[in-house]
Order: C-alpha cells, then structure tokens, then sequence
C-alpha cells in the first residue's frame, strides 16, 4: 500500500542533506584540484555515453567516404599531392631558418631548444555545455595526455587540457572565460595577457596602457612566459584597438587564428623539456618527461 | 522482482535524456535544446512520487555535470531544488489541466535555469544571451507531448 500523506518531512530532509553537498561540491570544484578523481572516475562511466552520441556523426562519415566516388577521390588525391608539394617547400624554407635560428641562440649561449612531440588526437563529436568554451577529445591518460598540455590545430592555438580520464580528455579553449595565456605582439614583441570572453571567436587583451604599439592586423604569438603553451605559436589577429576615455587601459580586441569552432583534429603537443634559459642549476626540470607516450606518436623534425 | 524493472526504465529513460543533451545538433539548434534530464525527472516525479525525488535529481545533476562538463554540483543543486518543489506539488501538479501543468513545468524549467545562472555567475563566467532562456519555452511546448508519450510508455509497460 502506497502512503499518501507522509511524503513532505522526509522530502525536506533530504534536500537539507543535497543542497549543503552540492554547494560544497561547487565550492570544491572551483578551488580544489583533489576533486578531479571523482570526475574522471564518474567521466569513464560516462564515455560509453560520448561514444553513443558521437556515433551517427561517425557513422555518417564512413558512409561518406565509402560512398565518394573515384573521380571526386582523384581530385582529392591531386589536391593533397600538391599541397604536400607546397608544404614540403615551405618546410625546408623553415628549416634552414631553424638551424640558423639555433646557431645564432648558440652564440648567445642561451638554451633553447626548438622541436616538440605531437600526437593528433581527433574531437569527440559532442556538445558539451554550450555556456563554457570546451571540446573532448579522444585521447587521454593512456595515450600520455596530461592537465595542462598544450593543444593547437594546424592553424594556431586552440587551448589546454583541463581534465583527463584514461580514455578522453576535456581541452579549455582559449576563449572561455576562465582562461588566460600569455602572448606578445609578433611585430614589435610587445607582451600582453589574452583572456578569454565566452564568445567562441573573440579575446581580449588586459592591461595594456591606451599609448601601446599594438594596432588592428597585428599577430600575437605565445610568449612562453607562462610555461605552459611553448613560445611563438600563433594565436590571434588584433581586431580592434580603442581607447576609450574614462578607462585607465586601452580595449583590444583579437579573433583567434585557430578555427576553435570547425577544426576535427587537434594537436597536443609535448614541448621541449626547459625551453627557457634558468639561473638556477637545473634540478627542477618539468615532470613532463616521465609523462611522455609510448612509441605511437609522431615527431617533429 | 518488478521494482527492479521499474528501477531499469527509469534508468533507460533518463540515461537516453543525457544522451539527448550531448547529441551533436547544428549550431542554431543548439540554444532551443530543451532541458532533457530535468523533463525526464519531472515526469517520474509526478508518477511515481514515492520512487523517485531529491536524492535521484542530485544523483541525475551529479550525472550530467560530468557529462556535460559543468562545474560539479551546479545542475545536482538545481534539480535538487526544482525535484523537491515538485515533490512538494505534486498531488496539486497532477489534478491540473495539460496546459496549467505546461505552465508550471514551464515555471520550475526556468528556476532550474535561474539557479544554474547564478552559480555560473558565482563561477565568473559572463551572464549568457537571452537564448539562454529559449529552452525553458522549448521544454514547456514539449510537456504535454512527452507528457502522453511516457504515459503511455508506463502504461504499456505497467509500471504504477
């Protein structure tokens, strides 16, 4: 027999016991790294989720490529072949660049160390909360991944992993709102912070005073301050510089050059270990060597 | 024997709910996504009130703040609230009307919204667009539909 009336008191209890936990969980959230194995133990009952989501998507596009017929797979073919070609020229363009770039950083006696590992990781076609600029990828602690990595696309930077599980990994791209990178202005080196704005295709650029050398078409690259993204990847293009009256630093604004909201693959890159010259000895060299993949990864020349 | 199976339905039905919400939709579709998992958790709540209420909201925000990759506990705070008001309602909810019921979903899918704006807001994350409040509108064109939908579900299937 079900009972009718006694439903309220115990009701009421247990919203006393869930409220304080999910307040605390959200306190816990924001400020404590330690609740992160609760998410990635909670994220890999989740995958089969993201798998099933992803799969019409996935499925669609086999039966593209099953269904292309030869004449269009000739065309496709000759197009990479030439722009293999191309690239291929570029590259030993850059690097000649590279090892002179080296020599003169010799000189110098700086240390410096150009080349990094990367793995291409492919995005889990899902949509996460559509109020955080976010992405899932399909490689996590088992192929190596770890939190803070570097992930770019062909074009530029994309963003940095922020939680992992043995199978996915979650990438914060650099314009939510809670993220920050540090970038310099490519044409006079000019450092500056670019944080992100919530809007998928827009930065901004914090405290730069209103008489700053920066104007709209300038490059920003990663400066490497931070030491998290290696330096001198691009990472957006200034849109717009005013200076109003009444703030204390000018506006800028800047689009990312990665195509934050189109790419499908991605780059995550393991960088060089100590790319920046140290006064100490060098005892504390980043743990990012003992994280590194097996064998199954490609390398930059 | 039979509450295990009633257990699996609700399971199966809410586990396709947060399949429904991370479903890859193209981009102007993807503001008028209505509120899958809280829909669901209304509807067992009102049919079966002594099975379903607080815990299993939280336990279901929990779920989909990992899968939707939210702060944890922002949706587990929110469909806890909204769980136990319609517990709180529920022998009013279901004397109402298709459209008086719509109304009031419509009102607890916006509180739901309202307290996941002010713990994104607490978070500094930037107050979203107004198309972050479609859903809502969404969800309440949806109920009645989804409404006869599940009804008939329980009903083939005997659940009480």
């Amino acid at each position: 027999m079900k009972p009718l009336f006694n439903r309220g008191t115990s009701a009421t209890a247990r919203l006393a016991l869930t409220v304080p936990l999910s307040l605390s969980l959200l306190v816990a959230d924001l400020h404590y790294p330690q609740l992160d194995l609760l998410r990635s133990t909670l994220s890999v009952v989740v995958f089969p989720l993201y798998y099933l989501a992803a799969l019409p998507a996935r499925l669609g596009e086999t039966l593209e490529g099953r269904l292309a017929d030869e004449k269009q797979l000739r065309l496709n073919n000759a197009q990479l072949h030439n722009d293999n070609l191309i690239l291929q020229a570029q590259l030993q363009k850059y690097a000649a660049l590279e090892a002179e770039n080296q020599r003169l950083r010799n000189l110098l006696g700086s240390a410096f160390k150009v080349g990094e590992r990367v793995l291409i990781a492919e995005l889990l076609e899902v949509d996460l909360d559509p109020y955080r600029q976010q992405v899932l990828v399909d490689k996590g602690e088992n192929a190596g991944v770890f939190i803070g990595q570097p992930v770019l696309d062909a074009q530029a930077v994309m963003g940095q992993v922020i939680r992992t599980n043995p199978l996915t990994a979650t990438v914060l791209l650099i314009t939510d709102a809670a993220h920050s990178l540090p970038v310099q202005v490519n044409r006079n080196g000019l450092r500056a912070i670019a944080t992100g704005t919530g809007i998928i295709n827009q930065l901004n650029l914090l405290h730069l005073p209103k008489k700053a050398d920066i104007r709209p078409g300038d490059l920003l690259v990663t400066s490497g301050l931070g030491g998290v993204f290696p330096p001198g990847y691009p990472v957006a293009r200034v849109t717009e510089v005013r200076a109003e009256s009444g703030e204390r630093f000018a506006t800028v604004i800047a689009e990312p050059t990665a195509r934050l909201e189109r790419s499908h693959e991605v780059l995550l890159v393991w960088s060089a270990p100590s790319t920046s010259p140290s006064l100490l000895p060098d005892t504390n060299t980043p743990a990012v060597s003992s994280t590194n993949p097996p064998a199954a990864t490609t390398t930059t020349p | 024997m039979l509450i295990r199976r009633d257990t699996g339905i609700i399971i199966a039905t809410l586990i396709i709910a947060l399949l429904l919400t991370v479903l890859p939709m193209s981009d102007w579709l993807l503001y008028f996504r209505p509120q899958w998992v809280a829909l669901l958790l209304i509807f067992w709540i009102l049919t079966l009130p002594t099975r379903v209420g607080v815990f299993w909201s939280f336990f279901m925000g929990l779920m989909l703040d990992v899968t939707a990759g939210t702060l944890l506990g922002q949706h587990a705070l929110s469909f806890s609230i909204m769980g136990y008001l319609v517990v709180e309602l529920q022998q009013r909810l279901q004397l109402f009307r298709a459209w008086q019921q719509a109304l009031s979903v419509w009102l607890l899918l916006t509180l739901e919204r309202l307290l996941s704006l002010w713990v994104l807001g607490a978070a500094g994350q930037p107050t979203p667009a107004l198309s972050y409040w479609f859903a809502t509108f969404v969800g309440m064109i949806l109920w009645p539909w989804l409404m006869i939908l599940l009804r008939d579900l329980t009903r083939t299937l005997d659940i009480t």
